[in-house]
C-alpha cells in the first residue's frame, strides 16, 4: 500500500504475539497513552527483543497509535505485546478521555480554545 | 486511571481525544491531516482480520500489499496537558469494518467531500448520521475552486440544515483549522442545549 519494505519483514507480525491475533484485555485503543515503568521490576520473565523496543520508545509517554508506527507494527500485534508489558507490571496505562453522549463541555471549550490558537 | 499518572517519571501523560476525519477515497483526508498536524501525519497499517472476510474477496489478487489497510493520523497540542488527534479514516469501502473501533470514543468527525463526485462521500454520511455521531461537511475546492454554495451542497446531500458545511481548501492549514473549529462550535452548541 505504502511500498514498504518490498522484501517484507523477517518475522511475520503475529509470530511476534506467539500466534495470537487477539489481546487479552481491551485496554489498548488507538490513543490510550502509555508509559514504561522506571525503574523497570526486577525478576520476572526477560522481555522479548520487541518488547524491549517498546518499552524504550515509550520511556516517556506515548499513545498506541504513535507506538505501533514507531515499530513499523500493526497495532493489533502491538495491543497484544502491551498486554504482556502490562501483565508483567512493565508499563502503565492511561485511557482517553471518555466521550458520552453528553460530552464534557469544558473539554469541547478546551479543544475549541486551542484550535483557535492555532 | 488516577493511579497511573502522573508517570512514574513525574511527567503527567496529557488527555488524549480524537476526531475523525472521513470522506470517499482521494477526497483530501491524508492532506488535510497532514496540514493541521504538528507531526508528519504517521501511517499504521493494520492486516485484514476476519472481519474482512467475505467482505474482501482477495481471491486473484497477488498483490500482497492488498492485505493491509493504512490509517493516517496527525496530532495537535492543545496545551500541556491535552492532545488531539485526527485520524484519517480509510476510503475505501471495503476498509469499513474498521470505522466501528475508530469511532469509539471520538468528539466528532469531519466528512470531505468533493463536489465533482458527492457520492463517493453519502456512505461516510449515512455512517455517522446512523450511530448519531456529530460532523460536519467540509468541501475540498480542488484548486481551490468552489462552483457550489454550501446551500446547494446541504441540499443536494439531504443534509439537515443545522449540519454545517464549510468550502475549504485541505491544502491550507488555517482552512483546515476553520473546519475543525466549526466542528467544536456545532458539539458546544448541541452539549449546551
Amino acid at each position: 500500500m505504502n511500498g514498504g519494505d518490498a522484501a517484507g519483514r523477517l518475522v511475520r507480525p503475529f509470530t511476534l504475539t506467539g500466534g495470537r491475533t487477539r489481546p487479552s484485555r481491551s485496554d489498548f485503543t488507538l490513543i490510550t497513552t502509555v508509559t514504561a515503568v522506571d525503574p523497570q521490576p526486577v525478576g520476572g520473565a526477560r522481555p522479548q527483543p520487541e518488547h524491549t523496543r517498546i518499552l524504550r520508545l515509550c520511556a516517556k509517554p506515548i499513545v498506541v497509535a504513535e507506538l505501533a508506527t514507531g515499530l513499523d507494527l500493526p497495532v493489533s500485534v502491538v495491543a497484544i505485546m502491551l498486554c504482556d508489558l502490562l501483565e508483567a507490571g512493565r508499563i502503565t496505562v492511561r485511557q482517553p478521555r471518555l466521550i458520552s453522549r453528553t460530552p464534557d463541555l469544558d473539554l469541547l471549550k478546551k479543544v475549541r480554545d486551542g484550535l483557535g490558537r492555532l | 486511571m488516577a493511579a497511573s499518572d502522573p508517570t512514574p517519571q513525574g511527567m503527567p501523560a496529557p488527555d488524549a481525544v480524537k476526531i475523525l476525519v472521513a470522506g470517499g477515497f482521494g477526497v483530501g483526508k491524508t492532506t488535510m491531516v497532514g496540514s493541521v498536524s504538528e507531526i508528519v501525519p504517521l501511517r499504521t497499517e493494520e492486516p485484514l482480520t476476519t472481519a474482512g472476510l467475505g467482505v474482501d474477496d482477495l481471491d486473484g489478487i497477488p498483490d500482497k500489499q492488498a492485505t493491509t489497510v493504512a490509517l493516517d493520523f496527525g496530532r495537535i497540542s492543545i496545551g500541556d496537558d491535552l492532545v488531539l488527534y485526527l485520524f484519517g479514516t480509510p476510503g475505501q469501502q471495503r476498509f469499513w469494518f474498521m470505522w466501528n473501533d475508530l469511532a469509539i470514543g471520538a468528539l466528532g468527525a469531519v466528512v470531505l467531500v468533493d463536489v465533482r463526485r458527492p457520492e463517493s462521500s453519502f456512505a461516510a454520511i449515512d455512517f455517522f448520521e446512523r450511530r448519531k455521531i456529530p460532523f460536519v461537511i467540509g468541501v475540498n475546492g480542488f484548486y481551490g475552486e468552489h462552483p457550489y454554495e454550501p446551500d446547494e451542497i446541504r441540499e443536494a446531500l439531504a443534509l439537515p440544515e443545522h449540519t454545517p458545511v464549510l468550502l475549504f481548501d485541505a491544502r491550507e492549514r488555517a482552512s483546515c483549522r476553520d473546519v475543525l473549529i466549526a466542528l467544536l462550535d456545532q458539539l458546544i452548541a448541541t452539549s449546551a442545549r
